[in-house]
């Protein structure tokens, strides 16, 4: 009803609705209380008026009885209101493990949106109902920050490392995509549109479309998986004649790294995610695989992000039992 | 025959510009930080302007970016977190403790001063073509990707720094060493707990602000890259140093203001404070706690969870020692005896809005809707409801309240009143609707917008105009006063202060002889005139 | 013999009040410089826990005996400082102001060994930016060392600047007479300032130059 009025978005994630009942019960919460010191204070100023110069206050001091009661009972709401927001982030911040995957660039003043399966898009994403997405974003250049008011989710893309966000549609339609850090001359125009549609269209989707102008020779009508752009930027650079199945291979083999756990040289291990790859390829230095010497130049400046993300793709899809 | 007072024993410009009477440069900082709020206002008039109709019609894209970052700019740095303290402050730290002058007169002129060259820097960026990174200057778009003048700009914001950092050092140092025989702290008038703890605050944070922006400006400059990704810069760290001291900055900018209104508010209800203590200790945990948030504004730029739990739980803490006050200062009203002149107006109009701006305050400190809100018209709305409504509310009633005393003038009761109403008004008008667009997801900083937020928007553009001439009033009565309002007395509100005790306009010395303090601070019913 | 009756200022009540106010105001200044340094510590605090390696190669680009021996420098102008405050508090005028002359005379020694230091960065092709001539597969975190590298100690090396200025004057006030043993505030005041500047230095010196090992 609210929505119908103009006054909230619409829910159109799974998390809308939760948002919306702690946003709404803040707003009760906010009426009680500024309704409540507005009462008082209107009620003091009429009943306690001054109504001839001998009207003389009476001289109260404080009360301790008070000063605890109105300090203790707003601390237990707001911890309250702490715990709840905060079991809310922690949901927003753990995509589920089924989701599938977008990558995301910002750049001055567009978003590309890069599906696994090869199709991409520019200002637009296509999504299926019903599924969780994971979407990994990054900037070219400066902080940007995806927004989607409907799903009430949002995430900053930062230049020089990955970050998620993820979602889950609950109903088909059209729904703004904002840019929500201010990134200079176009940065209200860097909107676009997330479109849900049902999961037999989005795969139809997938499939059909044109090269959308992906670098790179296009194989037979389709578009290109990512992961197989990947494959050969991985031997364009000659990754593979280190990181080989094979002993005495100068770089660790990359078969099974996406989402183990990786034994670090001096000690500690690490879980290899996304961010991890992409880290190791911009600078090998920061976590050294043990037993291996750090001899892995850096090729940071000379793939781009997309690049990145295709090679990030690629080693995911080496990791079995993995989706790409 | 008029006696002499600190305006009348001399009216050479020298003896202006050279002065060391802390009055009389609380009347220097008067012009300086009235000029930059009618620039910055003007700005916000523009803005308003163009939002009226979902596209950019009236600026361009890259004007438009550049008024809301020079209003950003202008009204904080150069308005808000001087204009009590360096105002109010100046003209009312002394004669409140029964001093003669600050701890250190001429570093106050100085401060002045160096505002001064610090605003002439910023108005040169302003007039030879503007800044446009948002006034938190982000890197990397401030040190990397934007064309504007980001280095004239963060030179004057540097030294507006500077002459806060004097301001609060002098503040300090009075408070501590200078006070009247008998005036223990527990006798300060809370104006003086509000200023000392803004000290502190200002000591402690803006330092880091000056370093931080002055990196920027390194690296601008030098072409170096401390926050570069590319060399392996970070920056987040970046958000992390400017938030550091940008968080304290509005407690700066607020606690000045509830200085003010515990004193309106005892004042016109003829009655001691409810919990003096309690307000007092406030006014410092807000500071002490204010430095241990800054995260807040940072939940979706890709800090850990642990730690934004981290700040956020700290963020509910920090917001119990101003409902705390706001409680108190209800209580305060209990069985007084109130009248409801243009101070005590806008002293109650502050409690009002401060408490919407505070408790939208926890909307923003919950991490889960955080994150739908963050940079959205629900921050912007959030952050006026306590500059505006709650800030510069208290410094308008503190402007009315004290007029008499700096100025030896009354300034026209029912004029202010309605000036106070309108100010009201014109302000709910102008930022309740932005609470609702933030919600429907409209961001910060677009000067285009889909459609369906226009109306909002019509509505915020309505209350601005409103707004505006609540402000625009009290300029021109308050000038008029000076020349035909009625004279005042030492104490026409009756009040209690050792401010009182003096004449209207007080001498340059402030006080014949020393005081002696004998009583609590707010000791109504004010039984005998004690005139000094 | 010195004169050295100092006016009290009129907002003061006695020379035990304005000293006492002039004592903490330069304390709370020393409090702001302290957090104005602070932003640089925490970048270099959160660069080097990310970037060891580079940070140690950067550290071995300097140089030790220059560095070790501008600590010795400083920490002996503090000494003559503190001599100087001692000569000011018996009233001893012309050792007052030998000791601000040879603390003067040290810090500028400091600078200008400071100076070849930086003309050898120049030299060597380390100054951040578009000059930074360092290859090697951590070159660009060695570029952010050096970025650190010169603002700490320009930052530093700016308040050398200013101290030395002071003290200039304050020795020629000294040569006048202004000081001796009823007043010698600037003189305590400003050995404050210097040691701060001293202190300064001492965190810097084994966080830029002794690193890695060395």
């Amino acid at each position: 009803m609210l929505e119908r009025l103009g006054l909230m978005p619409t829910q159109a994630s799974t998390v809308a609705g939760d948002v919306d009942a702690l946003y709404l019960s803040l707003v009760a919460l906010s009426v009680v209380f500024s309704v409540g010191i507005a009462a008082a204070l209107a009620f003091f100023a009429i009943r306690y008026r001054r109504r001839s110069e001998a009207h003389e206050a009476e001289q109260i001091h404080g009360s301790l009885a008070l000063e605890l009661v109105w300090s203790i009972i707003p601390f237990v709401i707001a911890m309250g209101i702490f715990v709840w927001g905060a079991s809310l982030f922690i949901t927003l911040k753990r995509p589920p493990e089924n989701a599938i995957e977008i990558f995301a660039v910002g750049k001055q003043w567009m978003w590309k949106l890069q599906h696994l399966e090869g199709r991409r898009e520019i200002n637009e994403l296509h999504v299926p109902v019903g599924t969780p997405v994971k979407v990994t974003l990054t900037s070219e250049d400066v902080i940007h920050s995806f927004f989607v008011p409907a799903f009430r989710v949002k995430q900053d893309a930062v230049p020089g490392r990955y970050s998620t966000v993820w979602f889950e549609a609950t109903q088909t339609g059209s729904f703004h995509l904002f840019c929500a850090e201010y990134c200079g001359t176009e940065h209200s125009l860097m909107i676009g549109t997330v479109t849900v549609m049902e999961p037999d269209d989005y795969q139809a989707w997938l499939s059909a479309g044109s090269g959308d102008g992906m670098a790179g020779p296009a194989h037979g009508d389709g578009p290109r998986s990512v992961a197989a752009a990947g494959g050969e930027l991985f031997r364009d650079l000659r990754c593979h004649t280190c990181h080989r199945q094979a002993p005495g291979a100068l770089g660790p083999s990359l078969t099974n790294v996406f989402g183990a756990q990786v034994t670090l040289r001096g000690g500690g291990t690490v879980r290899a995610d996304e961010a991890y790859l992409r880290e190791s390829i911009v600078d090998p230095r920061a976590k050294l695989t043990e037993g291996y010497d750090p001899i892995m130049p850096t090729f940071q400046g000379l793939v781009s992000e997309e690049g990145l993300m295709q090679l990030v793709a690629y080693i995911k899809s080496l990791a079995a039992g993995q989706d790409t | 025959m008029e006696t002499e007072h600190y305006l009348n024993v001399d009216y050479g410009i020298r003896s202006w510009l050279l002065t060391r009477d802390h009055k009389r440069i609380a009347l220097l900082y008067l012009g300086s930080i009235t000029f930059m709020f009618f620039l910055g206002g003007i700005f916000a008039l523009v803005i308003r302007l163009e939002l009226l109709t979902p596209a950019g019609d009236i600026v361009g894209a890259d004007t438009y970016n550049k008024l809301f970052t020079m209003h950003g700019v202008i009204m904080i740095f150069f308005f808000l977190i001087p204009s009590i303290p360096a105002v109010l402050g100046n003209f009312l730290v002394p004669l409140m403790i029964g001093a003669r002058d600050l701890a250190f007169p001429r570093l106050n002129l100085a401060s002045w001063y160096v505002y001064s060259l610090g605003a002439l820097f910023g108005l040169w960026a302003v007039f030879t073509g503007g800044v446009d990174t948002g006034w938190t200057f982000y890197a990397p778009y401030s040190t990397t990707a934007s064309y504007t003048k980001v280095v004239p700009t963060i030179v004057g914001a540097f030294l507006v720094g500077f002459s806060s950092i004097f301001t609060g050092l002098n503040f300090i140092v009075t408070i501590h060493r200078m006070r009247a025989p008998g005036l223990t702290w527990f006798r300060l008038p809370l104006f003086i707990w509000a200023h000392y703890a803004t000290s502190v605050i200002i000591i402690l944070g803006t330092p880091v602000i000056a370093i931080t922006l002055g990196l920027v400006a390194v690296e601008r400059v030098f072409r170096i890259g401390i926050f570069d990704p590319a060399l392996g810069g970070d920056p987040i760290l970046f958000q992390h140093l400017f938030w550091f001291y940008s968080h304290p900055a509005v407690y700066i900018m607020i606690l000045p203001s509830m200085g003010i209104i515990s004193e309106v508010i005892t004042c016109f209800s003829r009655k001691r404070i409810f919990g003096y203590s309690f307000i007092a200790i406030s006014s410092l945990a807000i500071a002490l706690l204010g430095f241990l948030v800054w995260g807040h504004h940072m939940f979706v730029s890709g800090q850990s969870v642990y730690a934004a739990l981290i700040f956020s739980v700290l963020s509910f803490a920090v917001a119990i020692p101003s409902a705390v006050k706001v409680f108190n200062w209800a209580a305060t009203l209990y069985k007084g005896s109130i009248s409801f002149e243009a101070p005590m107006v806008y002293a109650l109009g502050f409690i009002g809005l401060f408490t919407i701006g505070g408790l939208t305050g926890l909307f923003l400190a919950a991490l889960g809707l955080d994150v739908h809100v963050h940079d959205t018209y629900f921050v912007v709305a959030h952050f006026h409801y306590i500059m505006v409504g709650g800030a510069i509310m208290g410094y308008l009633a503190g402007i009315h309240f004290w007029w008499p005393k700096i100025t030896g003038r009354l300034y026209p009761e029912t004029l202010a009143r309605i000036a106070a109403l309108t100010v009201f008004l014109g302000f709910n008008l102008t930022f309740f609707p932005q609470f609702v667009l933030g919600y429907l997801g409209m961001p910060r900083r677009y000067y285009t917008y889909p459609e369906e937020f226009q109306v909002l928007n019509v509505m915020s553009t309505a209350g601005a105009s409103i707004l505006g001439i609540g402000y625009l009033l009290p300029m021109l009565y308050l000038t008029w006063s000076l020349r035909w309002g009625p004279r005042a007395s030492a104490n026409p509100w009756r009040a209690t202060g050792l401010e009182w005790t003096i004449p209207s306009p007080p001498s340059t010395h402030n006080f014949p002889t020393t005081p002696l303090v004998t009583e609590e601070p707010y000791a109504y019913p004010l039984r005998e005139a004690r005139e000094y | 013999m010195s004169t050295a009756e100092h006016a009290v200022a009129h907002q003061f009540d006695d020379a035990e009040q304005q000293h006492e106010a002039s004592t903490l105001g330069m304390w709370l200044f020393l409090v702001t410089e302290i957090l104005f340094f602070g932003g640089l510590f925490m970048l270099y605090v959160v660069y080097r826990t990310t970037y060891p390696d580079a940070f140690a190669e950067g550290s071995h680009h300097l140089d030790l005996r220059l560095g070790a021996f501008n600590t010795v420098i400083l920490i002996g102008s503090s000494l003559t400082m503190a001599l100087a405050v001692h000569a000011a508090q018996v009233g001893r005028q012309r050792v007052l102001v030998g000791f601000l002359g040879l603390t003067i005379v040290l810090g500028c020694v400091f600078l200008v060994i400071k100076g070849f230091e930086y003309a050898a960065k120049f030299e060597h092709g380390l100054v951040p930016g578009p000059g930074f001539l360092l290859a090697g597969p951590l070159a660009p975190q060695v570029e952010l060392f050096f970025c650190l590298y010169f603002a700490m100690t320009a930052l530093h090396a700016i308040h050398m600047v200013i101290g030395v200025g002071v003290l200039a004057v304050i020795a020629a006030m000294a040569t006048r007479g202004a000081f001796g043993p009823a007043y010698i505030t600037p003189v305590e005041l400003m050995g404050l300032y210097w040691h701060f500047v001293d202190v300064v230095w001492i965190f810097l010196f084994p966080l830029l130059y002794l690193i890695g090992g060395r």
